[in-house]
């Protein structure tokens, strides 16, 4: 395996989309090249920080004034169609 | 490597779709619980394109009543909330264009660039790199290089990695084939890990060790 031919597949790798026979194919590949290894567990440190860190915060302060704003608009709408 | 992840069964029904028959028998109860039960990722993907509270704000209500108000024409093949997102994102992307007056917004600009879909730096990481920034820093570090992303890839990354929809679903939130998806994923991850790579590479020693790695 190239570095190339594992770049087109580490998608299904990070994602464990593959085959066991591929598996061991990367494994090797990964055991003699540096570079492809730390592509690989940089990639999946990046997936992982950016899942565990929730950058927008959904604001408490506002959470119950904007469902209720969903709701009553829901609501005028739905009145609007029986109405009409 | 790990396990693979079970696959829910064809046959069960998702618990979302009660619910939408209830709403369109008239209970606006069910929606009130299909509202919070998505609100806070709909607040996030919004945020996350718009990069402004309020249009996120915006963005949401007004997605939830445009689905509310469609809900007839929603077909139960996908689910509700790939549905939602979908309409969220086109809400997000309206606004954006709004705001960029004469600069027309799509997910599909930009994606003929070659930046970054080959690695090039290949400094490892330092071992839990994100500890060594409090947390305000680390969290606009992580904006600040998701938003240096080109629109299509950002959506597609936020979508799968962050929000943790399959392929096939975000294909379908946005409006995109599945190859196209894969593509934009791979270099979406490529770029973010590049640039991060500034910020978590390894500290050098002091002095550095000869010999060994140093020609690499
Ligand atoms: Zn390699």
């Amino acid at each position: 395996m190239t570095c190339k031919e594992f770049l087109a597949i580490l998608d299904d790798v990070i994602d464990e989309s593959i085959s066991p026979g591929m598996r061991s194919e990367i494994e090797v590949h990964l055991r003699k090249c540096g570079h492809c290894e730390v592509v690989f567990n940089t990639v999946r440190k990046t997936i992982e920080i950016y899942r565990c860190h929730e950058l927008y915060e959904f604001p408490a302060e506002v959470s119950e004034s904007l469902h209720n704003a969903i709701m009553d608009r829901c609501r005028a709408a739905k009145g609007d169609s029986q109405s009409s | 490597m790990s396990t693979i992840q079970p696959v829910a069964g064809q046959n069960e029904q998702h618990p979302d779709v009660a619910l939408v028959e209830r709403v369109r028998a008239g209970d606006l109860s069910a929606y009130d619980t299909l509202v919070r039960k998505y609100e806070r990722q709909l607040f996030r993907i919004s945020q996350h394109i718009t990069q402004n509270r309020e249009d996120a704000e915006d963005v949401m209500q007004d997605a939830f009543l445009k689905a509310y108000e469609k809900l007839d024409q929603f077909q139960g093949n996908s689910k509700f909330y790939t549905w939602l997102v979908r309409i969220a994102v086109n809400e997000s992307l309206m606004r954006l264009r709004k705001r960029r007056t004469g600069k027309v917004v799509s997910i599909d600009e930009n994606i003929e660039t070659e930046e970054g879909s080959v690695p090039r730096d290949f400094a490892d990481w330092a071992p839990n790199p994100e500890q060594n920034y409090n947390q305000a820093e680390l969290a606009e570090t992580l904006k600040k290089t998701i938003q240096g992303l080109p629109e299509g890839f950002r959506v597609v990354f936020l979508l799968r990695d962050v929000e943790g929809l399959s392929t096939e679903e975000t294909a379908e939130a946005l409006g995109l084939s599945v190859p196209a998806v894969k593509s934009r994923l791979l270099r979406a991850r490529l770029q973010l890990r590049e640039r991060l790579t500034r910020f978590f590479k390894k500290k050098m020693p002091p002095v550095a060790p000869r010999g060994s790695e140093a020609e690499a």
